[in-house]
Protein backbone atom coordinates (compact mmCIF):
# COMPACT_ATOMS: atom_id res chain seq x y z
CA UNK A 1 0.00 0.00 0.00
CA UNK A 2 1.35 3.37 -1.00
CA UNK A 3 2.14 5.79 1.80
CA UNK A 4 -0.71 8.05 2.90
CA UNK A 5 -3.23 6.18 0.75
CA UNK A 6 -6.70 5.83 2.20
CA UNK A 7 -8.58 2.55 2.09
CA UNK A 8 -12.27 3.17 1.60
CA UNK A 9 -15.35 1.13 0.84
CA UNK A 10 -17.29 2.52 -2.08
CA UNK A 11 -19.35 1.63 -5.11
CA UNK A 12 -17.12 1.13 -8.13
CA UNK A 13 -19.03 3.74 -10.20
CA UNK A 14 -18.39 6.31 -7.48
CA UNK A 15 -14.72 5.31 -7.42
CA UNK A 16 -14.53 5.97 -11.16
CA UNK A 17 -16.01 9.45 -10.73
CA UNK A 18 -13.50 10.12 -7.93
CA UNK A 19 -10.72 9.07 -10.27
CA UNK A 20 -12.00 11.61 -12.81
CA UNK A 21 -12.20 14.25 -10.07
CA UNK A 22 -8.67 13.52 -8.85
CA UNK A 23 -7.43 13.55 -12.45
CA UNK A 24 -8.81 17.12 -12.52
CA UNK A 25 -10.92 16.67 -15.63
CA UNK A 26 -11.88 20.06 -17.04
CA UNK A 27 -14.81 19.15 -19.25
CA UNK A 28 -17.41 16.41 -19.04
CA UNK A 29 -20.27 15.83 -21.42
CA UNK A 30 -22.43 12.80 -20.88
CA UNK A 31 -25.92 11.41 -21.17
CA UNK A 32 -27.13 9.00 -18.49
CA UNK A 33 -27.70 5.37 -19.43
CA UNK A 34 -27.95 2.27 -17.28
CA UNK A 35 -25.55 0.97 -15.92
CA UNK A 36 -23.22 3.94 -16.41
CA UNK A 37 -25.60 6.35 -14.64
CA UNK A 38 -23.95 6.51 -11.22
CA UNK A 39 -20.63 7.57 -12.70
CA UNK A 40 -21.99 10.67 -14.40
CA UNK A 41 -24.61 11.44 -11.74
CA UNK A 42 -21.88 11.62 -9.14
CA UNK A 43 -19.62 13.70 -11.38
CA UNK A 44 -22.52 16.04 -11.99
CA UNK A 45 -22.92 16.62 -8.23
CA UNK A 46 -19.18 17.02 -7.75
CA UNK A 47 -19.24 19.80 -10.33
CA UNK A 48 -22.48 21.34 -9.00
CA UNK A 49 -21.11 21.38 -5.43
CA UNK A 50 -17.86 23.00 -6.49
CA UNK A 51 -15.76 19.94 -5.64
CA UNK A 52 -14.58 19.62 -9.22
CA UNK A 53 -13.75 22.67 -11.29
CA UNK A 54 -15.05 21.47 -14.62
CA UNK A 55 -17.59 22.31 -17.25
CA UNK A 56 -20.38 19.72 -17.11
CA UNK A 57 -22.27 19.86 -20.40
CA UNK A 58 -25.77 18.41 -20.33
CA UNK A 59 -26.79 17.11 -23.72
CA UNK A 60 -29.79 15.42 -25.29
CA UNK A 61 -28.07 12.27 -26.57
CA UNK A 62 -24.83 10.33 -26.60
CA UNK A 63 -24.17 11.50 -30.16
CA UNK A 64 -24.16 15.04 -28.80
CA UNK A 65 -22.22 14.02 -25.68
CA UNK A 66 -19.25 12.77 -27.66
CA UNK A 67 -19.57 15.62 -30.15
CA UNK A 68 -19.32 18.08 -27.25
CA UNK A 69 -16.28 16.15 -25.98
CA UNK A 70 -14.65 16.50 -29.40
CA UNK A 71 -15.18 20.24 -29.07
CA UNK A 72 -13.86 20.60 -25.52
CA UNK A 73 -10.87 18.36 -26.22
CA UNK A 74 -10.09 20.27 -29.42
CA UNK A 75 -10.18 23.47 -27.35
CA UNK A 76 -7.53 21.93 -25.09
CA UNK A 77 -9.54 20.74 -22.07
CA UNK A 78 -8.96 17.45 -20.27
CA UNK A 79 -12.17 15.71 -21.25
CA UNK A 80 -14.15 12.77 -19.87
CA UNK A 81 -17.34 10.99 -20.78
CA UNK A 82 -18.97 7.69 -19.95
CA UNK A 83 -21.59 5.54 -21.61
CA UNK A 84 -22.88 2.05 -22.19
CA UNK A 85 -24.52 -0.17 -24.80
CA UNK A 86 -27.06 1.80 -26.88
CA UNK A 87 -25.28 5.00 -25.86
CA UNK A 88 -22.00 3.75 -27.27
CA UNK A 89 -23.84 2.67 -30.40
CA UNK A 90 -25.36 6.15 -30.76
CA UNK A 91 -21.86 7.66 -30.44
CA UNK A 92 -20.57 5.38 -33.15
CA UNK A 93 -19.74 7.80 -35.96
CA UNK A 94 -18.14 10.31 -33.58
CA UNK A 95 -15.96 7.58 -32.02
CA UNK A 96 -14.00 7.34 -35.27
CA UNK A 97 -13.79 11.11 -35.63
CA UNK A 98 -12.46 11.62 -32.08
CA UNK A 99 -9.60 9.20 -32.70
CA UNK A 100 -8.89 10.42 -36.23
CA UNK A 101 -8.58 13.97 -34.87
CA UNK A 102 -6.24 12.51 -32.20
CA UNK A 103 -8.19 14.01 -29.30
CA UNK A 104 -7.24 12.45 -25.94
CA UNK A 105 -10.76 11.98 -24.58
CA UNK A 106 -11.17 9.42 -21.80
CA UNK A 107 -14.33 7.34 -21.68
CA UNK A 108 -15.58 4.82 -19.16
CA UNK A 109 -17.77 2.17 -20.74
CA UNK A 110 -20.03 0.23 -18.39
CA UNK A 111 -20.29 -2.79 -20.67
CA UNK A 112 -23.82 -3.91 -21.40
CA UNK A 113 -25.58 -6.03 -24.00
CA UNK A 114 -26.88 -4.34 -27.12
CA UNK A 115 -30.56 -4.55 -28.02
CA UNK A 116 -32.38 -6.55 -29.18
CA UNK A 117 -33.89 -8.10 -27.33
CA UNK A 118 -33.67 -5.15 -24.97
CA UNK A 119 -31.29 -5.98 -22.14
CA UNK A 120 -29.75 -3.74 -19.54
CA UNK A 121 -27.42 -6.48 -18.31
CA UNK A 122 -23.77 -7.11 -18.81
CA UNK A 123 -21.82 -8.55 -21.70
CA UNK A 124 -19.29 -7.17 -24.20
CA UNK A 125 -21.45 -6.81 -27.31
CA UNK A 126 -21.36 -3.00 -27.03
CA UNK A 127 -17.60 -2.64 -27.13
CA UNK A 128 -17.11 -5.40 -29.70
CA UNK A 129 -19.31 -3.43 -32.10
CA UNK A 130 -16.92 -0.51 -31.49
CA UNK A 131 -13.75 -2.57 -31.72
CA UNK A 132 -12.28 -0.87 -34.79
CA UNK A 133 -12.72 2.77 -33.79
CA UNK A 134 -9.00 3.46 -33.34
CA UNK A 135 -9.12 4.09 -29.58
CA UNK A 136 -6.94 2.52 -26.90
CA UNK A 137 -9.19 0.00 -25.15
CA UNK A 138 -8.50 -1.40 -21.69
CA UNK A 139 -10.51 -3.87 -19.59
CA UNK A 140 -10.56 -3.93 -15.80
CA UNK A 141 -11.46 -6.69 -13.35
CA UNK A 142 -12.27 -4.94 -10.08
CA UNK A 143 -12.93 -1.56 -8.48
CA UNK A 144 -9.30 -0.81 -7.72
CA UNK A 145 -8.39 -1.41 -11.34
CA UNK A 146 -11.32 0.73 -12.48
CA UNK A 147 -9.99 3.61 -10.35
CA UNK A 148 -6.35 3.12 -11.33
CA UNK A 149 -6.99 2.72 -15.04
CA UNK A 150 -9.29 5.74 -15.21
CA UNK A 151 -6.48 7.91 -13.81
CA UNK A 152 -3.87 6.26 -16.04
CA UNK A 153 -6.08 6.55 -19.13
CA UNK A 154 -5.66 10.35 -19.08
CA UNK A 155 -1.90 10.03 -19.00
CA UNK A 156 -1.92 7.44 -21.79
CA UNK A 157 -4.28 9.39 -24.02
CA UNK A 158 -2.51 12.71 -23.47
CA UNK A 159 1.05 11.46 -23.99
CA UNK A 160 2.47 13.64 -26.75
CA UNK A 161 3.63 10.55 -28.66
CA UNK A 162 0.18 8.94 -28.34
CA UNK A 163 -2.70 11.46 -28.39
CA UNK A 164 -5.31 8.78 -28.88
CA UNK A 165 -8.62 8.66 -26.99
CA UNK A 166 -8.79 5.90 -24.41
CA UNK A 167 -11.61 3.73 -23.22
CA UNK A 168 -11.77 1.94 -19.88
CA UNK A 169 -14.17 -0.99 -20.09
CA UNK A 170 -15.81 -2.18 -16.91
CA UNK A 171 -18.55 -4.77 -16.72
CA UNK A 172 -21.94 -3.17 -16.09
CA UNK A 173 -23.64 -3.96 -12.77
CA UNK A 174 -21.46 -6.94 -11.85
CA UNK A 175 -18.57 -4.51 -11.51
CA UNK A 176 -19.96 -0.97 -11.68
CA UNK A 177 -22.57 -1.51 -8.98
CA UNK A 178 -20.64 -3.52 -6.40
CA UNK A 179 -19.12 -1.99 -3.28
CA UNK A 180 -15.45 -2.73 -2.85
CA UNK A 181 -12.62 -1.73 -0.56
CA UNK A 182 -10.36 0.57 -2.56
CA UNK A 183 -7.08 2.28 -1.97
CA UNK A 184 -7.41 5.94 -2.96
CA UNK A 185 -4.03 7.65 -3.33
CA UNK A 186 -3.45 11.16 -2.06
CA UNK A 187 -4.23 14.00 -4.43
CA UNK A 188 -0.54 15.02 -4.36
CA UNK A 189 0.50 11.64 -5.76
CA UNK A 190 -2.00 11.88 -8.61
CA UNK A 191 -0.96 15.47 -9.36
CA UNK A 192 2.66 14.33 -9.56
CA UNK A 193 1.74 11.41 -11.80
CA UNK A 194 -0.65 13.37 -13.99
CA UNK A 195 0.40 16.99 -14.60
CA UNK A 196 -2.05 19.36 -16.31
CA UNK A 197 -2.80 18.54 -19.93
CA UNK A 198 -0.69 20.52 -22.38
CA UNK A 199 -2.27 20.09 -25.82
CA UNK A 200 0.05 19.71 -28.78
CA UNK A 201 -2.56 21.38 -30.91
CA UNK A 202 -5.77 23.16 -29.99
CA UNK A 203 -8.38 25.42 -31.45
CA UNK A 204 -7.21 28.98 -30.96
CA UNK A 205 -8.54 32.02 -32.84
CA UNK A 206 -5.04 33.52 -32.72
CA UNK A 207 -3.54 30.56 -34.59
CA UNK A 208 -6.22 29.29 -36.96
CA UNK A 209 -6.08 25.69 -38.13
CA UNK A 210 -8.44 23.19 -39.67
CA UNK A 211 -9.36 20.03 -37.78
CA UNK A 212 -11.40 17.41 -39.55
CA UNK A 213 -10.70 18.49 -43.10
CA UNK A 214 -11.84 16.04 -45.73
CA UNK A 215 -9.27 13.78 -47.34
CA UNK A 216 -8.97 13.08 -51.04
CA UNK A 217 -8.35 9.49 -52.17
CA UNK A 218 -4.69 10.54 -52.65
CA UNK A 219 -4.20 11.05 -48.90
CA UNK A 220 -6.84 9.06 -46.93
CA UNK A 221 -4.70 5.92 -46.88
CA UNK A 222 -1.65 7.77 -45.52
CA UNK A 223 -3.73 9.33 -42.71
CA UNK A 224 -5.04 5.86 -41.74
CA UNK A 225 -1.55 4.37 -41.85
CA UNK A 226 -0.30 7.05 -39.47
CA UNK A 227 -3.18 6.29 -37.08
CA UNK A 228 -2.50 2.55 -37.18
CA UNK A 229 1.25 2.95 -36.61
CA UNK A 230 0.70 5.41 -33.76
CA UNK A 231 -1.84 3.15 -32.08
CA UNK A 232 0.47 0.13 -32.31
CA UNK A 233 3.43 2.21 -31.09
CA UNK A 234 1.41 3.50 -28.13
CA UNK A 235 1.97 0.04 -26.61
CA UNK A 236 5.42 0.91 -25.21
CA UNK A 237 4.17 4.20 -23.77
CA UNK A 238 1.21 2.48 -22.15
CA UNK A 239 3.50 -0.05 -20.48
CA UNK A 240 5.84 2.70 -19.28
CA UNK A 241 2.88 4.57 -17.74
CA UNK A 242 1.61 1.40 -16.02
CA UNK A 243 5.12 0.79 -14.71
CA UNK A 244 5.32 4.31 -13.29
CA UNK A 245 1.97 3.82 -11.57
CA UNK A 246 3.26 0.51 -10.20
CA UNK A 247 6.28 2.22 -8.68
CA UNK A 248 4.08 4.89 -7.05
CA UNK A 249 1.27 2.67 -5.78
CA UNK A 250 2.65 -0.87 -5.63
CA UNK A 251 -0.04 -1.99 -8.08
CA UNK A 252 1.48 -3.41 -11.25
CA UNK A 253 -0.44 -4.06 -14.45
CA UNK A 254 0.34 -6.13 -17.52
CA UNK A 255 -1.33 -6.26 -20.94
CA UNK A 256 -1.95 -9.97 -20.38
CA UNK A 257 -2.34 -10.84 -16.69
CA UNK A 258 -1.32 -14.33 -15.62
CA UNK A 259 -2.71 -16.40 -12.78
CA UNK A 260 -1.29 -19.83 -11.87
CA UNK A 261 0.24 -20.23 -15.32
CA UNK A 262 3.39 -22.00 -14.06
CA UNK A 263 3.53 -25.36 -15.84
CA UNK A 264 -0.04 -24.93 -17.10
CA UNK A 265 -1.06 -27.16 -20.01
CA UNK A 266 -4.56 -25.71 -20.19
CA UNK A 267 -5.19 -21.96 -20.12
CA UNK A 268 -8.49 -20.22 -19.66
CA UNK A 269 -8.52 -16.76 -21.26
CA UNK A 270 -11.03 -14.13 -20.16
CA UNK A 271 -11.45 -10.38 -20.48
CA UNK A 272 -13.08 -8.21 -17.81
CA UNK A 273 -14.24 -9.04 -14.32
CA UNK A 274 -15.12 -12.70 -14.98
CA UNK A 275 -11.38 -13.26 -14.69
CA UNK A 276 -11.76 -13.17 -10.92
CA UNK A 277 -14.51 -15.79 -11.10
CA UNK A 278 -12.37 -17.97 -13.34
CA UNK A 279 -9.46 -17.59 -10.88
CA UNK A 280 -11.55 -19.27 -8.18
CA UNK A 281 -12.18 -22.21 -10.52
CA UNK A 282 -8.49 -22.39 -11.51
CA UNK A 283 -7.46 -22.47 -7.85
CA UNK A 284 -9.82 -25.37 -7.16
CA UNK A 285 -8.79 -27.30 -10.28
CA UNK A 286 -5.13 -26.85 -9.35
CA UNK A 287 -5.87 -28.36 -5.95
CA UNK A 288 -7.30 -31.35 -7.80
CA UNK A 289 -4.00 -31.60 -9.66
CA UNK A 290 -5.11 -30.32 -13.06
CA UNK A 291 -2.43 -28.12 -14.71
CA UNK A 292 -4.78 -25.19 -15.44
CA UNK A 293 -3.89 -21.50 -15.54
CA UNK A 294 -5.65 -18.27 -16.36
CA UNK A 295 -4.85 -15.39 -18.68
CA UNK A 296 -6.78 -12.18 -18.40
CA UNK A 297 -6.55 -9.85 -21.35
CA UNK A 298 -6.27 -6.29 -20.04
CA UNK A 299 -5.23 -4.46 -23.20
CA UNK A 300 -7.59 -5.08 -26.11
CA UNK A 301 -6.40 -2.23 -28.38
CA UNK A 302 -3.57 -2.07 -29.28
CA UNK A 303 -3.73 -5.86 -29.18
CA UNK A 304 -0.71 -7.26 -27.29
CA UNK A 305 0.35 -9.93 -29.79
CA UNK A 306 3.89 -10.50 -28.44
CA UNK A 307 2.85 -10.49 -24.76
CA UNK A 308 0.09 -12.99 -25.50
CA UNK A 309 2.42 -15.36 -27.34
CA UNK A 310 4.83 -15.18 -24.44
CA UNK A 311 2.10 -15.75 -21.85
CA UNK A 312 0.70 -18.76 -23.70
CA UNK A 313 4.14 -20.31 -24.13
CA UNK A 314 4.09 -24.02 -23.30
CA UNK A 315 0.33 -24.50 -23.01
CA UNK A 316 -1.33 -27.17 -25.14
CA UNK A 317 -4.88 -25.85 -25.04
CA UNK A 318 -6.23 -22.30 -24.74
CA UNK A 319 -9.91 -21.97 -23.88
CA UNK A 320 -11.00 -18.49 -24.96
CA UNK A 321 -14.10 -17.19 -23.21
CA UNK A 322 -15.88 -14.49 -25.19
CA UNK A 323 -18.68 -12.23 -23.94
CA UNK A 324 -19.99 -11.40 -27.41
CA UNK A 325 -21.28 -13.25 -30.43
CA UNK A 326 -20.31 -12.59 -34.03
CA UNK A 327 -23.69 -13.34 -35.59
CA UNK A 328 -23.36 -15.15 -38.87
CA UNK A 329 -19.61 -15.44 -38.43
CA UNK A 330 -17.26 -18.04 -37.06
CA UNK A 331 -15.03 -17.33 -34.11
CA UNK A 332 -16.28 -14.67 -31.68
CA UNK A 333 -14.10 -11.53 -31.46
CA UNK A 334 -11.57 -12.44 -28.75
CA UNK A 335 -11.09 -15.98 -30.08
CA UNK A 336 -10.59 -14.63 -33.60
CA UNK A 337 -7.92 -12.21 -32.40
CA UNK A 338 -6.15 -14.77 -30.22
CA UNK A 339 -6.14 -17.28 -33.08
CA UNK A 340 -4.70 -14.70 -35.45
CA UNK A 341 -1.87 -14.07 -32.97
CA UNK A 342 -0.80 -17.70 -33.34
CA UNK A 343 -1.75 -18.66 -36.88
CA UNK A 344 1.63 -17.86 -38.42
CA UNK A 345 3.60 -19.77 -35.78
CA UNK A 346 4.92 -23.25 -36.54
CA UNK A 347 4.00 -24.50 -33.09
CA UNK A 348 0.78 -23.27 -31.59
CA UNK A 349 -1.64 -24.45 -28.93
CA UNK A 350 -5.08 -25.82 -29.74
CA UNK A 351 -7.86 -23.30 -29.17
CA UNK A 352 -11.50 -23.67 -28.25
CA UNK A 353 -14.03 -20.89 -27.94
CA UNK A 354 -16.80 -20.65 -25.36
CA UNK A 355 -19.25 -17.76 -25.31
CA UNK A 356 -20.39 -17.07 -21.77
CA UNK A 357 -22.51 -14.62 -19.83
CA UNK A 358 -24.43 -13.03 -22.69
CA UNK A 359 -27.09 -10.49 -21.69
CA UNK A 360 -26.30 -10.87 -17.99
CA UNK A 361 -26.50 -14.68 -17.76
CA UNK A 362 -24.73 -15.52 -14.51
CA UNK A 363 -21.35 -17.26 -14.66
CA UNK A 364 -19.99 -19.03 -11.59
CA UNK A 365 -16.69 -20.81 -10.81
CA UNK A 366 -18.62 -24.06 -11.36
CA UNK A 367 -19.30 -22.97 -14.94
CA UNK A 368 -15.60 -22.43 -15.63
CA UNK A 369 -14.86 -25.89 -14.17
CA UNK A 370 -17.55 -27.36 -16.41
CA UNK A 371 -16.07 -25.54 -19.45
CA UNK A 372 -12.62 -26.98 -18.69
CA UNK A 373 -14.14 -30.47 -18.32
CA UNK A 374 -16.04 -30.19 -21.61
CA UNK A 375 -13.03 -28.75 -23.42
CA UNK A 376 -10.93 -31.73 -22.36
CA UNK A 377 -13.44 -34.05 -24.00
CA UNK A 378 -13.24 -32.21 -27.33
CA UNK A 379 -10.79 -33.20 -30.01
CA UNK A 380 -8.99 -29.86 -30.30
CA UNK A 381 -7.87 -30.63 -33.86
CA UNK A 382 -11.47 -31.11 -34.93
CA UNK A 383 -13.84 -29.62 -32.35
CA UNK A 384 -17.49 -30.65 -32.61
CA UNK A 385 -18.45 -26.99 -33.15
CA UNK A 386 -16.69 -23.86 -34.38
CA UNK A 387 -17.45 -22.34 -30.96
CA UNK A 388 -19.76 -23.19 -28.10
CA UNK A 389 -22.60 -21.09 -26.71
CA UNK A 390 -22.13 -22.29 -23.17
CA UNK A 391 -25.33 -22.87 -21.21
CA UNK A 392 -27.77 -22.47 -24.08
CA UNK A 393 -30.89 -24.59 -23.61
CA UNK A 394 -32.13 -26.95 -26.30
CA UNK B 1 2.51 22.52 -49.20
CA UNK B 2 3.72 19.29 -50.82
CA UNK B 3 1.32 17.85 -53.40
CA UNK B 4 -0.99 15.27 -51.80
CA UNK B 5 0.02 12.46 -54.11
CA UNK B 6 3.67 12.83 -53.05
CA UNK B 7 3.05 13.04 -49.28
CA UNK B 8 4.08 9.96 -47.27
CA UNK B 9 2.27 8.77 -44.15
CA UNK B 10 5.20 9.91 -42.02
CA UNK B 11 4.72 13.46 -43.27
CA UNK B 12 1.04 13.63 -42.35
CA UNK B 13 0.37 16.27 -39.71
CA UNK B 14 -1.01 14.84 -36.46
CA UNK B 15 -4.71 14.16 -36.81
CA UNK B 16 -4.68 15.33 -40.42
CA UNK B 17 -4.46 18.93 -39.16
CA UNK B 18 -4.16 21.73 -41.64
CA UNK B 19 -2.22 24.69 -40.30
CA UNK B 20 -2.50 26.75 -43.47
CA UNK B 21 -5.83 28.56 -43.58
CA UNK B 22 -7.77 28.49 -46.83
CA UNK B 23 -6.27 25.23 -48.03
CA UNK B 24 -9.45 24.44 -49.97
CA UNK B 25 -8.13 26.92 -52.56
CA UNK B 26 -5.65 24.27 -53.63
CA UNK B 27 -8.51 22.08 -54.81
CA UNK B 28 -9.79 23.46 -58.09
CA UNK B 29 -13.36 22.23 -58.37
CA UNK B 30 -13.88 23.92 -61.74
CA UNK B 31 -13.12 20.73 -63.64
CA UNK B 32 -16.30 19.13 -62.27
CA UNK B 33 -18.28 21.55 -64.44
CA UNK B 34 -20.46 20.40 -67.33
CA UNK B 35 -22.20 23.78 -67.70
CA UNK B 36 -21.48 27.34 -66.65
CA UNK B 37 -23.47 30.50 -65.95
CA UNK B 38 -23.56 33.34 -68.43
CA UNK B 39 -24.88 36.78 -67.37
CA UNK B 40 -26.92 38.98 -69.69
CA UNK B 41 -25.68 42.36 -68.47
CA UNK B 42 -28.62 44.33 -69.96
CA UNK B 43 -30.99 42.52 -67.54
CA UNK B 44 -28.65 42.37 -64.51
CA UNK B 45 -29.59 44.77 -61.69
CA UNK B 46 -26.34 43.99 -59.77
CA UNK B 47 -28.34 42.90 -56.70
CA UNK B 48 -25.79 40.23 -55.71
CA UNK B 49 -28.23 37.37 -55.08
CA UNK B 50 -26.09 35.10 -57.30
CA UNK B 51 -22.99 36.01 -55.30
CA UNK B 52 -24.86 35.34 -52.04
CA UNK B 53 -26.26 31.93 -52.95
CA UNK B 54 -23.17 30.47 -54.65
CA UNK B 55 -22.10 27.61 -52.36
CA UNK B 56 -18.42 27.68 -53.29
CA UNK B 57 -18.14 30.79 -53.47
CA UNK B 58 -17.17 30.97 -57.14
CA UNK B 59 -18.79 34.19 -58.26
CA UNK B 60 -16.67 37.30 -58.55
CA UNK B 61 -17.91 40.86 -58.58
CA UNK B 62 -16.13 42.83 -61.25
CA UNK B 63 -15.36 46.56 -61.35
CA UNK B 64 -18.65 48.20 -62.29
CA UNK B 65 -20.60 45.86 -60.02
CA UNK B 66 -21.50 43.12 -62.51
CA UNK B 67 -20.82 39.47 -61.74
CA UNK B 68 -19.04 36.57 -63.41
CA UNK B 69 -18.02 33.07 -62.47
CA UNK B 70 -14.55 32.05 -61.28
CA UNK B 71 -13.64 29.30 -63.75
CA UNK B 72 -11.24 27.64 -61.28
CA UNK B 73 -13.98 26.85 -58.77
CA UNK B 74 -17.42 27.07 -60.42
CA UNK B 75 -18.90 23.54 -60.40
CA UNK B 76 -21.75 24.53 -62.69
CA UNK B 77 -24.46 23.70 -60.15
CA UNK B 78 -26.81 26.33 -61.53
CA UNK B 79 -28.10 27.66 -58.21
CA UNK B 80 -27.23 31.21 -59.30
CA UNK B 81 -29.35 30.85 -62.45
CA UNK B 82 -32.24 29.33 -60.46
CA UNK B 83 -32.21 32.16 -57.89
CA UNK B 84 -31.48 35.15 -60.13
CA UNK B 85 -34.15 37.79 -59.52
CA UNK B 86 -34.40 39.00 -63.11
CA UNK B 87 -33.58 35.72 -64.84
CA UNK B 88 -30.44 37.20 -66.41
CA UNK B 89 -28.29 34.07 -65.87
CA UNK B 90 -28.33 31.24 -68.42
CA UNK B 91 -26.56 27.92 -67.90
CA UNK B 92 -24.56 27.07 -71.01
CA UNK B 93 -23.12 23.57 -71.60
CA UNK B 94 -19.33 23.34 -71.59
CA UNK B 95 -17.70 22.78 -74.95
CA UNK B 96 -15.87 19.48 -75.43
Amino acid sequence: MAEHAKRLGMEVSIAVSHAVQMARAEAIAAYPITPQTHIVEHLSSLVANGDLEAEFINVESEHSALSACVGTSAAGARTFTATSSQGLALMHEILFIASALRLPIVMAVANRALSGPLSIWNDHSDIMAARDIGWIQVFVENGQEAFDHTVMAFKMAENSQVLIPTMVNMDGFILTHVVEALEIPEQALIDRFLPPYVPRHQLDPKRPMTMGAFAMPEIYLEVKMKHQVTLMNSYDRILAIWEEWGRLTGRHYQPVERFRTEGAKILLLTMGCLGEVAAVAVEELREQGLPVGLLSLRLWRPFPFAALREAVNGAELVIVCDRALSLGGGAPPVLAEVRSAFYSLASRPAMLGYIIGLGGRDVSPEDFKEIVARAQKENPEAPSQEFFLYGVRG
Amino acid sequence: MKPLEQTTWQEIELGGLLREPGSARAYKTGDWRSQHPVWTKSRCIRCGVCWTVCPEPAIIQEPGGYFDMDPDYCKGCGICARECVTGCITMVPEEE
